[in-house]
C-alpha cells in the first residue's frame, strides 16, 4: 500500500522537482547572461561584482526581492491581485511536463502533448490580464490590454506553423515529432528546412508571445512604465519574472523539437560521441534559441502598437496559411515528412 | 519594381539581419567599461581638485593677502582676514577659508595668484562627515599643499611652457 503510494505519488513528485528546481536555477543564469550579453552588446560589462564574474548576481536579486515588501495598492481588488503572478507562473511550469528532454526522458509523454503546449502557453495570458485589472492602475490595464490584444494575434500564426509540423509529422506526440525528423538523410531530415518560413514565424511569434522585446509593448518601459507588473513589487514580481524567463526558456526548447530535431545529433552516427543524440544537444540548440531573444533585445527598438498588429495579422498569418498548404503538397508528393 | 524589391527587402528582413549583425560585432568589441575604483582614468595636468595653500621651499607660507583670490572668486567661496604678522610684521592672511560648497572648481583663484600660493590639486575623491567640514580652514589648506607639494609641483611644472 505504501509502496504503491510512493511509486504513484512519490516518484512523479521526484520527477516534476527534477525539472523545476533546475529550470528556476535556469532562469536565474539566464537573466544574469542577459545582462551580460547585452552589456557586451553595449560595449559595456555588464554584471562582475558578485561572485567570480558576477556569477552570483542574480541570486543576489532574488534574495532582494524576497526580501522586499508586497504592496498592495488602495483598492486593489486583494484576491486577484495575490492569485495573478500564481496564474503567471503555473502554466509557465505545468508546460515544461510534455518537453521531452531526450529519447527517454519525458515527464508525461501524451499523446496531444502539442495540444497541451497550446493550451498552457495561452493559459499565461490570464496571469498577465488578472495582474493589470487587478492592480487598479491605468498603467496596468493598458499593458494588460495591449498584451492581451498582441499574445491572442499571435498565438494564431503560432498555431499555423504548429500545424505544418503537424501534417508533416502526423503525430500531436512531441516525442513522435523529434522521432519524425529522424530520417536517413542527417540533418536535412529535420522539419527545418521544409519549414523554415514556419520556424521564423514560430519563433518571432514565441518573442511576441514572452511579451519580450521588441514585441515588449506590454511593458514598454518609455510609455507605460511597466505595465502590467507595475504595481507589483517583492516576491510577487519576482514570480512574474520566473514566469516570463520560463517562457522564454520554453519557447527556446520548442523550437529545437519541432524544426530541428530536437535532441537529435547534426552528425552522422557513426562519428562517435559526437553523433550521439542526447540531452546536451537538446540543449546546445535552445541555448543558441535562448541568445536570441537577448540578441533581439539588444538590437531592436521597440514596433509600435499598430506596427506589431500588422505584422501578425497581414504578414505572419497569410504566409503561415499558404506554409500549411504548402507542407501539405509537401506530404501528399513524398518531399517531406514521414 | 522599386517598390518590389522594398517590399522582398522587409519580408526576408535584412535590414533587421544587418542590425543584428552590427551588434554581434560590438559582442566581441573591446569595452569601455572603467572599473573604477580599481582602475582610474588619466589626468590632466591642470586637472582641477581638492584646494591647498603652497609653501617655498625654506617653508614660508606663499600666501600674501593680496585677497585677489577672494576677489576673482565667482562664487564668492573664499573668505580672507589679514593682518601684520605678530613676529615680523609681514602681512599674512589670519584666516582663509573655502567653502567647498559655495566653490564651482573654474580655477580662477589659482589663475590670479601672484605668488602660485592657492592651487589645485589633483585629488578629487574626498568626503566629508560632519557638518562644517565643508569649510577648509587655513590649516587645512596648509597641510594639503604639505602632503601633496611633490605632485602639485611635478604638474605646475609641465605645464610651465604655457603659463
Amino acid at each position: 500500500m505504501l509502496d504503491q503510494l510512493l511509486h504513484q505519488v512519490g516518484l512523479p513528485i521526484l520527477y516534476i522537482l527534477c525539472i523545476v528546481l533546475p529550470l528556476v536555477i535556469a532562469v536565474a543564469m539566464f537573466v544574469y547572461w542577459e545582462r551580460k550579453v547585452i552589456g557586451w552588446m553595449h560595449v559595456r560589462m555588464g554584471p562582475n561584482k558578485i561572485g567570480p564574474l558576477g556569477l552570483l548576481q542574480a541570486f543576489a536579486d532574488v534574495v532582494k526581492l524576497l526580501l522586499k515588501e508586497v504592496i498592495l495598492p488602495t483598492k486593489a481588488n486583494r484576491a486577484l491581485y495575490y492569485l495573478a503572478p500564481l496564474l503567471a507562473l503555473i502554466p509557465a511550469l505545468a508546460a515544461w511536463a510534455v518537453i521531452p528532454f531526450s529519447a527517454k526522458m519525458v515527464l508525461s509523454n501524451a499523446n496531444a502533448g502539442l495540444l497541451y503546449l497550446l493550451a498552457m502557453t495561452s493559459l499565461g495570458v490570464y496571469g498577465i490580464i488578472l495582474a493589470g485589472w487587478a492592480s487598479n492602475s491605468r498603467y496596468a490595464l493598458l499593458g494588460a490590454m495591449r498584451s492581451a490584444a498582441q499574445v491572442i494575434s499571435y498565438e494564431l500564426a503560432m498555431g499555423l506553423c504548429l500545424v505544418c509540423v503537424l501534417v508533416l509529422a502526423g503525430s500531436l506526440n512531441l516525442t513522435d515529432i523529434v522521432n519524425a525528423q529522424a530520417g536517413g538523410k542527417g540533418i536535412f531530415s529535420w522539419f527545418m528546412w521544409p519549414l523554415l518560413p514556419a520556424l521564423v514565424i514560430y519563433f518571432i511569434s514565441g518573442v511576441a508571445e514572452t511579451n519580450r522585446s521588441p514585441f515588449d509593448m506590454a511593458e514598454g518601459e518609455s510609455e507605460i512604465v511597466a505595465g502590467f507588473h507595475v504595481e507589483y513589487s517583492g516576491s510577487a514580481f519576482a514570480l512574474f519574472f520566473l514566469a516570463e524567463y520560463a517562457n522564454m526558456i520554453l519557447v527556446s526548447f520548442l523550437a529545437p523539437i519541432l524544426f530541428m530535431g530536437g535532441w537529435l545529433s547534426p552528425f552522422p552516427e557513426s562519428w562517435g560521441l559526437i553523433g550521439q543524440g542526447g540531452f546536451p544537444w537538446l540543449f546546445a540548440k535552445a541555448f543558441a534559441f535562448a541568445f536570441l531573444f537577448l540578441w533581439f533585445r539588444a538590437t531592436f527598438p521597440r514596433y509600435r502598437y499598430d506596427q506589431i498588429m500588422r505584422l501578425g495579422w497581414k504578414v505572419f498569418i497569410p504566409i503561415a496559411i499558404v506554409w500549411v498548404l504548402v507542407a501539405g503538397c509537401m506530404k501528399y508528393y513524398g518531399i517531406a515528412g514521414v | 519594381m522599386k517598390r518590389v524589391i522594398n517590399y522582398f527587402n522587409s519580408l526576408l528582413l535584412i535590414e533587421l539581419l544587418k542590425g543584428m549583425a552590427l551588434t554581434w560585432r560590438y559582442l566581441f568589441s573591446p569595452k569601455y567599461t572603467m572599473r573604477y575604483p580599481m582602475e582610474h582614468i588619466p589626468k590632466s595636468n591642470r586637472f582641477r581638485g581638492l584646494h591647498a595653500l603652497r609653501r617655498y621651499a625654506n617653508g614660508e607660507e606663499r600666501c600674501i593677502a593680496c585677497k585677489l583670490c577672494e576677489a576673482v572668486c565667482p562664487a564668492l567661496a573664499i573668505t580672507i582676514d589679514s593682518a601684520p604678522r605678530e613676529s615680523d610684521g609681514q602681512r599674512r592672511t589670519t584666516r582663509y577659508d573655502i567653502d567647498l560648497f559655495k566653490c564651482i572648481f573654474c580655477g580662477f583663484c589659482e589663475e590670479s595668484c601672484p605668488v602660485d600660493s592657492i592651487v589645485e590639486t589633483h585629488v578629487h575623491e574626498y568626503h566629508f562627515e560632519h557638518r562644517g567640514e565643508n569649510v577648509l580652514t587655513k590649516p587645512k589648506l596648509l597641510a594639503i599643499g604639505d602632503r601633496f607639494e611633490a605632485e602639485i609641483a611635478a604638474a605646475r611644472a609641465q605645464d610651465a611652457a604655457y603659463r
